[in-house]
């Protein structure tokens, strides 16, 4: 009924110049809001310090965090989310124990790791494309599902396993002294730097963005829009793999009952970072700033010796602040 | 003198730059059924919104039985006696008849549901309609689409109304349930109910109504009793437009085939449909709203499922059809939904154009920024897209650049056979001009263009051939110059064949 009544015309189009202004300040969102936590923090009595020592360990607490939200950023993009992450990183640390228990060299357990956070990260995928379910739904599933696998095949004690140096890759202080953050950290890094590029330069990076904004303009571009979702799915799941061979390194043990609502946090650092829940938007680098805020949100509230109920409630309201904000940002862009 | 049921007079609205109505008025008596007619984007749906409290109006009055009426919106034109029923039902499946018909309305004690006041009243209801036989407690999910309508026209009884709209009330009724309808419709006017009467089937329109008035751009054309107007009276007030320049002609040659459908069924609609579309061929899809012209360009390209039938593109078919197999054999599809489906709006233009076909511009999966830059400038360029540049957002663009974005998508593609679903569907006159100067060129250059408008002069302006869709059935397509505008719109309000 409305072929002479143009919408389009209904609002004026807006100029590019307040868009172009709107996309430098999404860019630098994540990063006015860890300055404003740092900022909070630091006014709180006593004002403490933030020492070289604060930030190695922040930097360490942000590896595990930082390398399952760069996976969670692919997904949030394509309009997806993974609530399974935390039991998923459980149980490949888990894995490479049991690995390294048997003898295997580390390159083989390394491996383990990565296999087994892609099979969770194929999983998940087959569930939503086969069977059509929810993201949001399916992974509700699988994050029991993979916890009890981890605790099965751990016979739910954690599992002690020779860790052949993995350790120092997140030792807060290294033991090579020209090093001013543990190896794990500069992983991380060029991870990022990677993982940046093949989202803006690669037609994967393309077609995950297109997934998010429109799915039916994937397909009606003759997308494989269940093929790129299960790509995307096993990426994440490959980054959560190394994410438990990280939590191996820190706790020397594989843990079958460790990051659990994990997943808040790295989702967390993933909106923070300017990943709309809606799809179509998210960048590398805002996700690291946002698992930096998350990370050094825990370490201040160990300074200031809070306990860890407080973290907890603190960090459950960063998460309804961030979406919040998001949900603005897409009403206002729709409107 | 008795004032009329329902008076509107002098309503103006404008939204943005576009004057949706002007100066229109509309006055219908207690026991009539008023036909309001005109063709897409006339004014009909804003004038409805405007009466039903959706949309405030700019200027104008409206009174029922002379008091002033002035809804603030939906409810309160609801509790003042004026009820919609429209094309898509609103009633919650879930719940029963009886939950449906008083749901918001319920009476109760202490919130608990007084459920034999309720049946009673319903009972009376069913009964004025004649119709006993429904039963209060069925689950709305089980009722056909005419006795779902029934329960709507139910729930309006219920809240006493005195104005009732029915928007397109038989397009997706049978025969039969038509009869039935009108048979209610006899009996609500003879229980003094003033009734607008929304349709494109002008036949049916003629059948019920008493009294009629056409809108065309957002004006009062004619009013008038129905008993005095010829079908093809109504038809010319609505066109009421000459073919003019708008509509160049580009000299292009007739070719081979290219896309050949057989006995071609979809899920719902289609229902076997044979065409055949030759090579710089413009062949145009005329048709209602619901008709299934959508339905079979997206059976065609693999969108929706096909039941039945085949699809020949140049002398490849069979295999599983997907949009990527159809893109690969040269076949594209403009969607008609342009925010929906046609593109990812918070995308910039040139992500948007090259989306389909990355492979010349990528190398291992790596995209070059600056080839796809430079094929997306050179299409801007071509197509005169407005924009500041190829990496503005597809969301800040005006609707003629939106769609000349999706069409360039095709474009890079390089397809050979192009299916647009309505191309110039809101936007300016100035971009429908110069698509239409464009899908010429195309077709100069070879291209085949299966057209589906629901605009009868552009059809009548740039196609070869026309065939009429009616119900889910195709048509002959016939030569351009063997149609009228009058003979288009009444095919596809009767569905008959092309008159001599």
């Amino acid at each position: 009924m409305s072929h002479g009544a143009a919408p389009a015309t209904l609002t004026p189009p807006r100029t590019g110049r307040s868009s172009t202004r709107e996309r430098v300040f999404a860019a630098l969102a994540p990063f006015l809001g860890l300055l404003v936590v740092i900022a909070l923090f630091y006014a709180i009595p006593p004002h403490p310090r933030v020492t070289l020592l604060d930030l190695q360990t922040v930097a360490v607490h942000m590896v595990i965090v930082g390398i399952a939200a760069m996976g969670m950023t692919f997904i949030i993009i394509s309009g997806g989310i993974d609530l399974s992450v935390g039991s998923a990183i459980a149980l490949a640390s888990v894995a490479v124990a049991l690995a390294l228990r048997q003898g295997w060299p580390v390159p083989l357990a390394l491996a383990v790791a990565l296999a087994t956070g892609a099979l969770c990260g194929l999983y998940n995928a087959l569930l939503i494309t086969l069977l059509r379910l929810p993201p949001f739904i399916a992974t509700l599933g699988t994050l029991g599902f993979y916890r009890g696998v981890a605790k099965w095949v751990s016979n739910s004690m954690p599992v002690s396993a020779p860790t052949h140096g993995l350790e120092h890759w997140v030792r807060p202080v290294p033991l090579q002294e020209w090093l001013p953050l543990a190896p794990g950290v500069f992983l991380l890094a060029g991870l990022a730097v990677f993982l940046a590029a093949v989202l803006r330069y690669t037609v994967l990076g393309r077609y995950t963005f297109a997934i998010g904004s429109n799915e039916a303009t994937a397909r009606l571009c003759g997308i494989r829009v269940p093929r790129v979702k299960v790509y995307i799915y096993v990426l994440a799941g490959v980054l959560t793999g190394l994410a438990g061979l990280m939590q191996f390194a820190r706790l020397t043990q594989g843990d079958p009952t460790v990051a659990i609502g994990l997943e808040l946090d790295v989702i967390a650092a993933v909106v923070i970072g300017g990943g709309s829940l809606a799809g179509g938007q998210g960048a590398l680098v805002g996700t690291l700033a946002g698992a930096f805020l998350m990370a050094y949100l825990r370490n201040r509230c160990t300074v200031l010796g809070w306990s860890n109920f407080v973290q907890e409630m603190i960090v459950g309201h960063i998460i309804i602040i961030a979406v919040a904000v998001d949900q603005w940002r897409v009403r206002r862009t729709e409107r | 003198m008795i004032p009329p049921r329902l008076e509107m007079r002098n309503v103006w609205k404008r939204f943005g730059a576009t004057t949706a109505l002007a100066d229109v008025s509309l006055a219908v008596q207690a026991g009539e059924v008023h036909a309001l007619v005109g063709e897409n984007g006339a004014g009909k749906s804003t004038l409805m919104k405007v009466l039903s409290g959706a949309v405030r109006p700019d200027a104008g009055q409206m009174r029922l039985d002379g008091r002033p009426f002035a809804p603030s919106d939906p409810l309160a034109a609801r509790a003042a006696g004026v009820a919609m029923i429209y094309q898509e039902l609103n009633l919650a499946p879930h719940l029963t008849v009886e939950e449906n018909i008083t749901l918001g309305a319920e009476r109760h004690t202490a919130g608990v549901i007084r459920r034999a006041a309720h049946r009673q009243r319903i009972a009376d209801i069913f009964a004025r309609l004649q119709r006993p036989d429904l039963r209060p407690d069925t689950p709305v999910r089980r009722l056909s689409a005419a006795e779902r309508q029934l329960v709507e026209i139910a729930r309006a009884l219920l809240a006493d109304a005195r104005v009732l709209v029915m928007d397109e009330p038989t397009s997706s009724l049978g025969l039969a349930d038509i009869e039935q309808l009108f048979a209610v419709i006899g009996r609500l006017r003879a229980a003094g109910v003033a009734i607008v009467y929304i349709s494109h089937f002008l036949e049916e329109v003629q059948r019920v109504a008493q009294r009629y008035t056409v809108l065309r751009d957002g004006r009062n054309v004619e009013t008038g009793a129905m008993a005095d107007a010829t079908l093809s009276r109504l038809v010319e007030r609505m066109i009421g437009r000459r073919l003019d320049e708008m509509f160049p002609r580009v000299a292009h040659q007739i070719g081979p085939p290219v896309l050949e459908v057989r006995a071609l069924a979809g899920r719902r609609l289609p229902i076997a449909v044979d065409l055949t579309l030759h090579r710089g061929e413009i062949l145009g899809l005329a048709g209602l709203v619901g008709a299934g012209r959508t339905e079979l360009l997206r059976c065609i390209y693999g969108l929706e499922p096909v039941r039945d039938g085949t699809v020949r593109v140049a002398t490849l078919s069979g295999g599983r059809v997907t949009p990527g197999a159809r893109l690969r054999q040269g076949v594209g599809l403009l969607s008609e939904d342009r925010q929906a489906e046609g593109l990812a709006l918070s995308r910039s233009i040139a992500d948007n154009i090259t989306l389909s076909r990355l492979s010349p511009l990528a190398r291992w999966g790596w995209i070059n920024p600056r080839a796809v830059r430079r094929a997306a400038a050179e299409w801007i360029q071509r197509l005169d897209i407005r924009t500041r540049g190829t990496e503005q957002r597809v969301r800040d663009l005006s609707g003629g650049n939106q769609q000349k974005t999706a069409l360039a998508r095709l474009l890079h593609h390089g397809v050979d056979v192009l299916l647009l679903d309505e191309p110039t569907r809101g936007i300016d006159v100035a971009s429908k001009a110069q698509i239409y100067q464009l899908v010429g060129e195309l077709a100069a250059r070879g291209k085949a263009i299966l057209m589906v408008s629901s605009y009868v002069p552009e059809l009548l302006g740039i196609c070869d051939r026309i065939a009429v869709m009616h119900r889910g059935r195709l048509g002959p397509a016939c030569p351009a110059e063997a149609w009228t505008e009058h003979a288009l719109i009444s095919v596809a309000a009767s569905g008959k064949e092309l008159p001599a």
